[in-house]
């Protein structure tokens, strides 16, 4: 950080914020400058408090002590419409747009008395035209917004704030709902928004889009400001481990020894359901001791694939062999029965259930049997002795285990998963982008809980929409596009580029 | 004006904000009394005199109770699972029906027909709920509607029968079932005591509800499905299963209010045997909080206020309908009540 910066380049000043929350210090004596035309990355995992400092700087809280200046002006605490004013414009990570009107409603919401004769819609089209222009914020004023794409929407949200000539964006966790092509999109706007003299604060724990897109970035940690360096100082590495706090070793699987096919599919088909694509003749082994890594683009088959494994979907053609045995019937109870342990892609929908308590969710897909359950009757008792044991193994932060589930954070959340599932001692596992909206420490521990279940025999299948995710840990990649599955490719046969062709629909032998 | 989540509520939230709701209950029904003309604070007395007052009075609500305890609880075990039985009155009806049938027309001796009684009750408010419960599971038809219909078509069929086939006789004419023989009656839970024993049954289904929910396999399946359905099926809970059998307690549950009006309190069978209990057993199972033993209290607060309203107008001339203003405003005031206690409203 530079010490000589111009007073009038200073838009934004934090001074000892401090903000509890009981006996929990979320933000401790806070201080930082955002300078005119810089893109500040603002890192930490989750519950360092990244959160906290932005909602107080927006107004949704009030700091218990410190103040913030918005270009050399004192900013009123506790008034989001103060932050407005003096220009600041925070895109949140659930969106906030009325999904029933058109993008220009949207945009104009609050900005003008509703008696206003037609809200003044020709001018105000106009100029949304030309920010959507100025900024490659391309998104049709008329649309209405239940149409648009989660880009398209967080496109309409970014306008919004410009609409209202903020000139300091927050963005919190933006990229975390967009493909990569939306999140390139995404850096592009932020590199002419920073061109036109905006300055932005970028909230992430995605190390590469960091580096990629900031110039400078502070990492929180506890509540604290542990680190403030130049993005061209550092490394992806010290960014982990001044957020971590501690050394990170990435994951290095050894060789893997696969053993026998545990499970095969011959010719699988399964019907589309909606927008969802369904599978298309799909030749599928796993094998004992060995991570089959499944990538591909979004909705290409992978639900339709990762429903067939946990029993939600049964083949509408084709065989399904388990053990070298034709499976009779197929529901989630069978694929338990039989040893398949299910990692859901969404943890809060389909995972647990948010108002269960850890043991209650503990005990989720093993309720009926002994030791928890005898006769019918429930032994609460030995269902709190297995959430213990899985909140001792698997490091779940949490007040305790008759705590409900929705008080924890997604990283937690996912060990209570990660333990379920694994306690089990499952013969083949199916997870589902199961590091999705996880910080790092928590990336880094599941990635290895789950190469040691290879090891151990398990026969381990990954589905991530993160090519470097599968590329580190599979011994053997495959592609999915449109419903069907490209050959195995060996670790190290083929380079990014080439797994993303395959991933556009190239090489597929349609005949087949 | 925004709504912050409390996510440990303190205990004087938690308890405060309900009496706080009682509080203004009570100063509406002192408003309505006034606007009526009475002076608030009689009226107030009369109202508590007749509801809990005397033996008598005691004894009164107790037996207004009953019903409603059955019912409450039929709704509170189907609301869990998220299954909206709106038709607990067409259930009572169903289990009158099959209780004034076997009592009436077998000739069993009374030691047999009682049993047999309670148990066709209970399978008939139990079929009577599976008509819906599986249109819900096989064609997603909406049970809201369904269970809500059937209680105007069970009021019909009850008229239709009361009039032709189960007329009774010697009733002069009146639409009304043959008497049950005084053996096939539920006997007194004291001697002495106007109050019978389908009282007694009722307190100990409320405790079989809860320990059914809370220490069977069973009653975590149905708070699996209750919460979160899409979760339950992953996990393996068969979500379409474990309907069918709540809706079966529901719809058994809500029959016994009609087993026990019929054997316990009437004797025969009317068209105006329920005064919408089934209705209200909805009131009383969300003043509860679908809790199965908060029922029992919130059906003696619901029937003390019928009762206490009933006397109190024979005594003060304010209409009865303030009863009826009292239950909503205590149900609109506790679930403001209860939303408070999870969220705090903030300025700004």
């Amino acid at each position: 950080m530079t010490e000589t910066k111009e007073a009038q380049d200073v838009v934004l000043r934090l001074s000892g914020i401090t903000k509890r929350f009981g006996a929990l210090t979320a933000n401790d004596a806070i201080s930082f400058e955002l300078a005119r035309g810089e893109v500040v990355a603002l890192l930490g995992e989750n519950g360092a408090g990244k959160t906290t400092l932005m909602n107080i700087l927006f107004g949704h809280y009030t700091a218990d002590e410190g103040t913030v200046d918005v270009f050399g002006q004192p900013l009123p605490p506790g008034l989001p419409g103060a932050a407005l004013a003096a220009g600041v414009g925070m895109v949140h990570q659930h969106f906030t747009l009325a999904g029933n009107m058109t993008v220009l409603e949207n945009i104009l919401l609050g900005t003008r008395s509703l008696w206003t004769p037609g809200l003044g819609r020709a001018a105000a089209r106009r100029r949304v035209q030309q920010l959507s222009h100025d900024f490659g914020l391309a998104v049709h004023p008329d649309a209405r917004v239940a149409t648009l794409s989660v880009g398209e929407r967080q496109r309409v949200e970014i306008l919004k704030a410009l609409y209202r000539e903020a000139r300091i964006l927050i963005l919190d966790e933006p990229t975390a709902v967009l493909t990569p092509q939306e999140s390139d999109a995404l850096f592009e706007t932020l590199r002419k928004a920073v061109a036109q003299g905006l300055s932005v604060i970028f909230i992430s724990h995605k190390l590469h889009e960091v580096m990629a897109v900031s110039s400078r970035v502070l990492v929180l940690r506890h509540g604290k400001l542990v680190g403030e360096v130049a993005t061209a100082e550092t490394d992806r590495h010290q960014l982990a481990e001044l957020m971590v706090g501690a050394e990170i070793t990435p994951p290095a699987p050894a060789e893997a020894r696969p053993g026998a096919t545990l499970l095969r599919l011959d010719k699988v088909s399964t019907p589309a359901r909606g927008n969802r694509t369904g599978l298309r003749s799909v030749d599928l082994e796993l094998k004992a001791g060995q991570i089959l890594g499944l990538a591909g683009v979004s909705g290409n088959g992978q639900g339709a694939l990762a429903d067939l494994l946990s029993g939600l979907e049964t083949p509408s053609a084709g065989t399904m062999e388990l053990a070298g045995a034709e499976i009779p019937r197929w529901s989630p109870r069978e694929a338990l029965a039989a040893r398949i342990g299910r990692i859901p892609e969404d943890r809060h929908r389909t995972g647990t259930i948010a108002d269960f308590t850890l043991t209650e969710n503990a005990v989720l897909e093993s309720y009926a049997e002994a030791p928890v359950a005898k006769a019918g009757w429930m032994d609460w008792s030995a269902a709190r002795r297995a959430a213990e044991e899985i909140i001792e193994t698997y490091d779940v932060r949490c007040p305790g285990p008759e705590t409900r589930i929705r008080l924890l954070s997604g990283g937690n959340m996912q060990k209570l998963i990660l333990g379920r599932v694994l306690g089990a001692q499952p013969r083949i596992i199916l997870a589902n982008q199961p590091v999705r909206g996880l910080d790092i420490g928590a990336v880094t521990y599941v990635q290895q809980r789950l190469i040691a279940a290879r090891d151990a025999g398990a026969a381990v299948l990954l589905i991530s929409e993160d090519l470097d995710e599968v590329l580190t840990l599979s011994d053997v990649v495959r592609v999915i596009c449109e419903g069907r599955l490209s050959p195995e490719f060996p670790r190290g046969s083929k380079t990014p580029a080439e797994l993303g062709q395959w991933m556009a629909g190239q090489g597929f032998d349609d005949a087949a | 004006m925004r709504l912050d989540p409390i996510t440990a509520p303190s205990p004087a939230r938690r308890l405060g904000l309900p009496a706080l709701a009682l509080g203004a209950t009570v100063l509406v029904a002192m408003g309505l009394a006034l606007i009526a003309g009475a002076d608030p604070l009689a009226t107030l007395g009369l109202i508590l005199k007749g509801a809990a007052g005397s033996k008598f009075a005691l004894l009164e609500t107790l037996n207004r109770a009953t019903p409603l305890i059955f019912t409450g609880l039929a709704v509170s075990v189907a609301f869990r699972a998220r299954l909206w039985n709106i038709g607990a009155e067409a259930q009572l009806y169903a289990g009158a029906l099959l209780t004034v049938v076997i009592g009436t027309q077998l000739g069993l001796p009374g030691p047999l027909a009682l049993p047999l009684m309670a148990f066709g009750a209970v399978f008939a408010g139990a079929l009577v709920l599976l008509g819906p419960v599986l249109l819900k599971t096989r064609l997603g038809v909406d049970e809201v509607v369904t269970t809500l219909l059937l209680n105007f078509i069970m009021a019909l069929f009850i008229s239709y029968l009361l009039e032709g086939p189960l007329k009774d006789p010697m009733g002069m004419g009146w639409p009304k079932s043959p008497a049950l023989p005084r053996d096939a009656r539920l006997p007194r839970l004291i001697e002495g005591l106007r109050l019978h024993w389908g009282f007694g049954l009722a307190l100990i289904s409320a405790l079989t509800v809860w320990v059914m929910q809370t220490r069977t396999t069973l009653g975590y399946e149905i708070r699996a499905t209750g919460l979160n359905p899409e979760a339950a099926r992953f996990a393996g809970i068969p979500v379409g299963r474990v309907l069918v059998k709540t809706a079966l307690i529901s719809g058994g549950l809500a029959a016994l209010a009609g087993f026990s009006e019929v054997a316990g309190l009437k004797g025969n069978l009317t068209a105006d045997l329920s005064p919408g209990f089934g209705y209200t057993g909805i009131v009383v199972a969300m003043l509860a909080l679908l809790h199965p033993l908060g029922v029992v209290v919130s059906a003696l607060f619901v029937a003390g206020v019928f009762v206490g309203a009933d006397s109190m107008s024979r005594a003060a001339g304010v209409p009865t309908y303030i009863a009826d203003i009292l239950l909503a405003t205590a149900l609109l005031f506790m679930v403001l009540a209860i939303l408070l206690t999870k969220v705090r409203v903030v300025r700004g």
